[in-house]
């Protein structure tokens, strides 16, 4: 009788215990998620009648730089197929926005205005104007923020149509 | 209510109620050491002490560390270094202590894997030994991130970054662990809480586990010789103190592991005073820049070998790699299958494996450091799987191996 008492007991503590303590760990789980604050600022509009051609504009979205390359026409119309389906269309121009981090090992490359390319001063790699590797150690082309066309504004943040078929497409990076 | 006799002094009145005398017994005057041994036995005393180190020099910083990314790195740089008078002196011994303890952790471990200490009832004494290997290296990375230069900002970010587990690209995780999507004030502040409260309450719980395991084992000696520890104490009391094998904790061999002490710590502050600079990257006295990549990131001297296990291969495969070198040390009393608990130099050839494996471990190391280019890389990789076809070898190499 005791016994079988006990082992109520034991049994009865033992359920308390494994509730709360699967509570406190979706509490402890959700206290280190990234805060409301941290995720609002997780996305930058960016005016896009600011660029100027061939000039590179550089945003910071996530603690990260982004570049915004408006191209010139010359530019559009040198360019392969793959290049151009990196590009985004706003109002008959096309631009280049792409994390500006080498794909290599994180370094920032710059932009070459008389070459139209990007040089990474770490290890020497190079991107075209579309973000496309062109010379080693990087293995992949510069990456495409998920970004979301709002008129002459640019969400970076969001995903919108024209950043899902890009995704579909495969040429994200 | 129990039973009291007045006592009559301070130690019978401490004795009474907790029982001063039984625990001085039980923990140093009758707890046996072997006498069969030499100043490597010494290493624990040594990491204990400089533990303790740590932990005083860490509670100076503490008082005025601010941990803010606009305010760390000037409250370690400005105020600690040059307005809090000796300032300068906790920090260097932190810094030094953080570097100097990985070495002599180093020296404890291939001792132990050197004369056999791993096997044969001393498994628990191993295990939770890497255990605070690993507590240990979480603790010198989460302190890393502290000065919040730009070694702690792109260390943070290439360490957490290795949770998104390659081509799984679980970035949400990531993102957990820092709670940002890049390393910032979320980021400093919990990794701030780890360093200075859970990673230590770990740490000195691991260590009173480490200290239990080896009470029934027995500490090991220079020739894995098998005695009746209850026997040669016997003899030690007795008065057979040349004839016994042992001899006890407190304070005979507390005199000798202290001597090595006193050694050590001359060595020590040594560094601290005159030669702290190998503790110090000076890439870590730019403050963090999110938009500003080093040239090249490397970590601390102690994390090489395993930064270099990864670095050769391609992302999936090196991640693999890493995760290998990080949990294989732990799994040694399993993959050793001979039963001989005796010096490498008498297990035919598990003295060369040994060897081979120290020698590795100094080439991984030394590539670690190098950037990747060229033949350096090359030698990085044969290096790294050089340290996976031996820990692959082992248990054939053991199995094969005459009982002594």
């Amino acid at each position: 009788m005791n016994e079988s008492r006990r082992g109520f007991a034991g049994k009865l503590f033992g359920g308390v215990a494994a509730v709360g303590g699967l509570a406190s760990l979706v509490a402890m789980k959700k206290t280190w998620d990234p805060l409301p604050s941290v995720k609002a600022a997780g996305f930058t509009s960016v005016d896009i009648t600011v660029c100027a051609e061939n000039e590179l504009v550089v945003e910071k979205w996530r603690g990260k730089p982004i570049f915004i390359l408006k191209k010139t026409a010359d530019m559009v119309a040198e360019q392969n197929e793959a290049e151009t389906a990196r590009d985004i269309i706003i109002d008959g121009s096309h631009y280049l926005v792409a994390i500006g981090l080498c794909t290599h090992l994180g370094c920032i490359p710059a932009y070459r205005n008389a070459k139209k390319d990007f040089k990474c001063a770490c290890h020497g790699g190079e991107f075209d104007s579309s973000g496309i590797n062109t010379l080693a150690p990087p293995p992949s082309p510069l990456v495409i923020p998920p970004f979301k066309v709002d008129g002459t504004t640019l969400v970076l943040g969001e995903e919108g149509p024209e950043y899902l078929k890009m995704k579909e497409a495969g040429v994200l990076a | 209510m129990a039973h009291f006799e007045k006592a009559n002094s301070i130690e019978e009145w401490l004795d009474q109620r907790l029982a001063i005398r039984t625990v001085k017994r039980v923990m140093s005057a009758e707890y046996w050491i072997p006498k069969d041994i030499n100043f490597l036995w010494a290493m624990g005393m040594v990491l204990a002490i400089t533990f303790g180190l740590l932990l005083v020099s860490g509670i100076f910083l503490l008082m005025y560390y601010q941990p803010n990314v606009d305010l760390a790195f000037d409250s370690v740089n400005y105020t600690i270094m040059q307005e809090v008078d000796y300032g300068w002196l906790w920090r260097h011994v932190h810094a030094v202590a953080a570097s100097v303890v990985f070495l002599i952790i180093y020296i404890h471990m291939f001792t132990g894997i050197y004369y056999g200490s791993y096997k044969k009832g001393r498994e628990m004494i191993w295990i939770s030994g890497m255990l605070l290997f690993v507590a240990f290296s979480a603790e010198a990375f989460s302190g890393y991130m502290l000065p919040w230069g730009q070694m702690s900002y792109w260390a943070g970010m290439v360490i957490t970054n290795l949770f998104s587990l390659g081509s799984l690209e679980m970035n949400g995780i990531v993102e957990w662990i820092r709670g940002d999507y890049v390393p910032a004030q979320a980021f400093l502040d919990r990794f701030f809480m780890l360093h200075v409260l859970l990673i230590p309450l770990a740490i000195l719980g691991l260590i009173g586990l480490h200290f239990g395991a080896l009470r029934i084992p027995h500490v090991n000696n220079q020739e894995g010789e098998e005695f009746d520890f209850a026997v040669e104490a016997e003899k030690y009391k007795s008065g057979d103190k040349i004839g016994a094998k042992v001899i006890a904790f407190g304070n005979d061999f507390m005199a000798k592991d202290m001597f090595v002490v006193a050694i050590y710590l001359v060595f020590f502050f040594y560094l601290v005073f005159w030669n702290y600079g190998f503790a110090m990257d000076p890439v870590n006295f730019d403050p963090a820049d999110g938009l500003k990549t080093p040239a090249h990131i490397y970590p601390e001297w102690y994390f090489l070998w395993s930064y270099e296990i990864l670095r050769p291969f391609s992302k999936d495969i090196g991640l693999i790699a890493f995760a290998f070198a990080q949990v294989i040390f732990m799994m040694l009393p399993f993959l050793d299958r001979s039963p001989n608990v005796a010096p490498a130099n008498r297990r035919g050839i598990f003295a060369i494996w040994f060897w081979v494996m120290i020698v590795d471990l100094i080439v991984l190391t030394a590539m670690g450091k190098l950037p990747p280019a060229g033949i350096y890389s090359d030698i990085g990789f044969y290096a790294a799987v050089t340290f996976i076809i031996l820990f692959i070898a082992l248990p054939f190499i053991t199995k094969l191996e005459k009982k002594l």
